[in-house]
């Protein structure tokens, strides 16, 4: 892993990280989440995981980031007016937010000094990942499918108009 | 003068049976079958089948007297009840020659007073209730009889309490039987906690040396070696439990007032059984109180102090019940003094002719109460001889009974305790108790006189309703008259030439006091007991037969005395000033001084404070995720750095 | 030499950044991709600590989180749709009627 790649990528995501937080329109906001995503989908590859690389790319940055455009867009929402008035708020949780970062980032840091393990060459790869997947962690992975199917079923009833054609 | 000897107690072989337990159920299932279906049934068939039931006892017990073996007892375990620690508490029933003949006692006096309840209470609306509550009551004084152990008897022990409330207030309706009822329950309570922390104390006692039990054998066997501090604090506080059942000086007051009920209910609970408790309790228990010699001595002088405080208040009673609950009080006290010189055998002596002869007495002033129609004043009787001649015969020959004329029952059981206590050298309790013999007679021949004799004191329209009893109530008053005239033949002493068969009977139990007198000053004894006998009597008929309402003078020239005594002393008076007055004294200041004052306001106060802090805190509530989400990473801080303050590890 | 310790840091610093703006914004919709950025910033961490130990399962589990990343944001965005539709608003500090 070069350097040279690594700040870059990093700068990208912490950048368009804050761009999110800090962005007045929604639309932007998505749009630079979407940058961070594909940052993130680049330090997954950069850390042998090619799998959860691709599908940070697909199933993030593609399907999860439609859906958040598609109810900003439904919801035709105007750009946020200034923030004012709640700088208590605002200074509190930056305040709180740096110490923490700072903090978190000294423990991590001086924890995972040093050299990691030495990676197989398939370290990352769908078998191996798939092999995982559907022998250690086989119950909790059919219970994913619970999950989502619950999940389709709850986001319809929710979002369905109480009159709705079809209504009993 | 020579000490009265005590023979060893022999090793005693238990004999199992089990039929004991049948002595106890059938009463019980008459008592149940009565609550249960009573008042649906017919009145002779509830009569019925509360008199079959404790005759079935009472052939019961006439079996297990029979069966008696020479060197034991019989032993009816029905299971083992329950186990803590070391202590095994067994349901059994031991019939001994102590429990055979009380048994004998409570079932035979019982069933003739069933008989006699089916004519005193053939007009009352409550018939199977009444029988009902007899039953129960049989049941629970033939546990507390047949107990194998303290805790057994102290079931049947607060079942008679439980009864007698019961039957005491009887007619509920009155307010007055009512208060009477709950009088002696409350005062039988106070002595029954000192019973509980007798037992108590002896459960410790028996753990300490080794042996965890509460068995009457095993007290027996064990006193010796508690040691006299323990024996006696056991022995006192269990006495205490006495003087509260057996109505001795500070609690016989409920005594009196237990009259309320019906008058058989005073025969047989408040006369002839139930009060006797305290007497049964002391003689089962006579290894343990040997032990505790203070303890004796203080029974011996409890007793001659209440035989002789009782029987003052009795001369000057007019309701025939009340000179009958003074003068049971005054014979409990006897019972005491004799068991308090080691005379045990005497006292349960007494125990039987008293309660033939009291027994017949209540029941027949019963029978003149049921013919005058409820009314209870001897100011206002008299003449009733000729038209109720066998109460009239009966009542006679069990008042010469209970005063002492030689050849009948009372003569030989008031002899035999006097006897003992002279034998004992207790010169001055002696003295007391041949006073008290003298008043007895005295107030007894009063009693008979102007209920009996001389002319009709009432309005004459009452007198013409006056009726002898029937069969029922005359039946068991001639029987228990017989008892009366004979039942003393049991214990006639060595020196007129008997063998006291009943001491020898007992002697196994509660082993024999020999007197070792000398004929002489039996003779002696004997004779003064006749004398003063006669006196009494001599005076009474002198007094009363020539002048029925010579009280009338006599409160008038003795007035304070009189007029004390004729108030009992104002005891009540003096217990409700200072506990009853006492204790609501102490509730209202409770009340309003801790209750009002202190609880309330802690408790005011906590609702107070939780608002008054809700007020404050209702404030973080603001409805804003934006508040509640900050909220949330500072508890992250706070936590993170809790972990960094103590390390990672 | 970049180890996984710099994505183990990057990933703190991309928490925190989610973490001030799920706080701080009124959008709901802002506030929801700021909890994406976090569970991101939890994937990152995951899979620099199974590139440490040299085990698959850091990978794995990060599977089941964008699986349940996926369905909190199809729940989550209806719930908001539905919001909207009652409460004619998404801004958080307009939304207390469950005050008390």
């Amino acid at each position: 892993m070069s350097p040279l790649i690594f700040y870059p990528v990093a700068a990208a995501a912490v950048l368009s990280a804050l761009a999110v937080v800090t962005a007045r329109s929604p639309v932007r906001s998505a749009m630079a989440l979407v940058a961070t995503l594909v940052s993130l989908a680049a330090c997954f590859a950069m850390l042998q995981a090619h799998l959860v690389a691709a599908l940070q790319i697909i199933v993030y940055a593609g399907a999860v980031m439609v859906l958040f455009l598609f109810v900003i867009m439904l919801l035709n929402l105007q750009d946020d007016p200034p923030e004012t008035g709640r700088a208590g708020l605002r200074f509190g949780a930056g305040g709180v937010a740096v110490v923490l970062a700072g903090g978190f980032a000294k423990v991590l840091w001086e924890h995972s000094a040093g050299d990691g393990a030495v990676l197989a060459e398939s370290f990352g790869t769908t078998k191996v990942v798939a092999r995982s997947l559907f022998s250690d962690y086989l119950v909790p992975f059919e219970l994913t499918s619970v999950l989502l199917l619950v999940a389709v079923v709850g986001a319809v009833v929710l979002a369905r108009r109480d009159d709705a054609p079809g209504q009993d | 003068m020579v000490d009265a000897a005590h023979a060893t107690h022999v090793a005693q072989t238990a004999y199992a049976v089990e039929y004991l337990r049948f002595i106890v159920l059938a009463p019980l299932l008459g008592a149940v079958l009565n609550i249960a279906f009573g008042r649906r049934l017919p009145r002779a068939v509830v009569g019925t089948i509360a008199c079959g039931a404790v005759l079935l006892a009472f052939v019961t017990s006439l079996r297990a007297f029979s069966a008696m073996p020479a060197d034991g007892y019989l032993l009816d375990h029905a299971y083992q009840w329950f186990s803590a620690g070391g202590l095994n508490i067994n349901l059994a029933l031991v019939s001994d020659r102590l429990s055979a003949l009380m048994c004998l006692i409570v079932t035979g006096v019982g069933f003739l007073i069933h008989v006699y309840s089916l004519g005193y209470m053939s007009h009352d609306p409550s018939l199977a209730r009444y029988f009902a509550y007899l039953n129960l009551f049989s049941a629970a004084m033939l546990v507390l009889v047949l107990g194998e152990n303290l805790v057994v008897m102290f079931v049947g022990w607060e079942g008679v309490g439980l009864c007698s409330y019961l039957l005491i207030g009887f007619w509920y309706e009155d307010p007055a039987k009512a208060a009477a009822g709950m009088k002696a329950f409350i005062v039988n309570r106070i002595g029954d906690a000192g019973f509980l922390l007798g037992t108590f104390a002896l459960f410790w006692a028996m753990s300490d040396q080794g042996h965890a039990s509460l068995s009457f054998a095993d007290i027996n066997a064990a006193a010796p070696a508690l040691g006299t501090a323990t024996a006696t604090a056991a022995a006192l506080l269990l006495f205490i439990g006495a003087t509260g059942k057996s109505a001795q000086i500070p609690l016989y007051v409920w005594l009196p007032d237990a009259m309320a009920g019906p008058t058989p209910v005073s025969a047989l609970i408040h006369a002839a059984t139930m009060v006797t408790a305290g007497i049964y309790m002391v003689a089962r228990l006579n290894g343990l109180y040997l032990e505790a010699p203070a303890v004796m001595k203080f029974i011996a002088t409890i007793g001659a102090m209440t035989a002789l405080f009782a029987a003052t208040i009795a001369i000057t009673q007019n309701d025939i019940k009340k000179v009958l609950a003074y003068s049971t009080v005054s014979q409990l006290g006897y019972m005491f003094l004799a068991l308090g010189v080691g005379a045990f055998g005497a006292a349960i002596f007494h125990v039987m002719t008293h309660a033939f002869f009291k027994a017949c007495l209540f029941l027949g002033a019963g029978s003149v109460i049921h013919a005058m129609s409820g009314e209870q004043d001897i100011r206002r009787m008299g003449g009733l001889r000729y038209i109720m001649p066998v109460t009239f015969a009966t009542f006679f020959i069990s008042t010469l009974a209970i005063a002492g004329v030689p050849g009948l029952a009372g003569f030989f059981s008031k002899d035999e305790i006097l006897a003992s206590v002279f034998a004992e050298g207790r010169l001055g309790l002696w003295a007391i108790g041949l006073l008290t013999a003298g008043m007895t007679a005295f107030y007894m021949m009063r009693l008979f006189v102007l209920t009996f004799m001389g002319e009709f004191r009432g309005e004459a329209h009452s007198y013409e309703h006056v009726h002898e009893s029937p069969g029922s109530m005359a039946m068991p008053l001639v029987v228990l008259a017989f008892l009366a005239a004979v039942g003393g033949y049991l214990g006639v002493p060595h020196v007129l030439g008997g063998s006291n068969q009943i001491g020898q009977y007992l002697a196994p139990v509660v082993g024999l006091h020999e007197l070792h007198l000398g004929g002489l000053v039996e003779f002696g004894l004997m004779a003064s007991s006749i004398a003063i006998a006669g006196l009494g009597i001599w005076l009474a008929l002198g007094i009363y037969m020539t002048s029925p309402g010579a009280d009338e003078n006599l409160s008038q020239m003795n007035s304070g005395v009189y007029r004390a005594a004729a108030g009992g002393y104002y005891v009540d008076n003096f217990y409700n000033l200072i506990f009853v007055k006492g204790a609501i004294r102490a509730g209202t200041v409770l009340w309003k001084r801790v209750d009002e004052a202190v609880i309330d306001r802690i408790a005011n106060g906590t609702g107070t404070l939780v608002q008054e802090l809700s007020a404050r805190t209702r404030r973080w509530s603001t409805g804003n995720v934006s508040h509640y989400a900050l909220t949330f990473l500072i508890g992250l801080l706070v936590l993170a750095a809790v972990l960094a303050l103590k390390g990672l590890g | 030499m970049i180890t996984s310790a710099h994505f183990m840091v990057l990933s703190a610093v991309l928490f925190f950044i989610g973490a001030v703006g799920v706080v701080t914004r009124r959008n709901l919709i802002v506030i929801f991709m700021s909890v994406e950025i976090m569970l991101n910033a939890g994937n990152l961490a995951f899979v620099a600590i199974a590139n440490r130990l040299g085990t698959i399962d850091g990978q794995t589990i990060v599977f089941f989180v964008m699986t349940v990343a996926a369905a909190e944001a199809a729940v989550g965005l209806a719930v908001i749709i539905a919001m909207f539709r009652n409460a004619e608003t998404i801004k958080a500090d307009e939304l207390s009627s469950l005050r008390w």
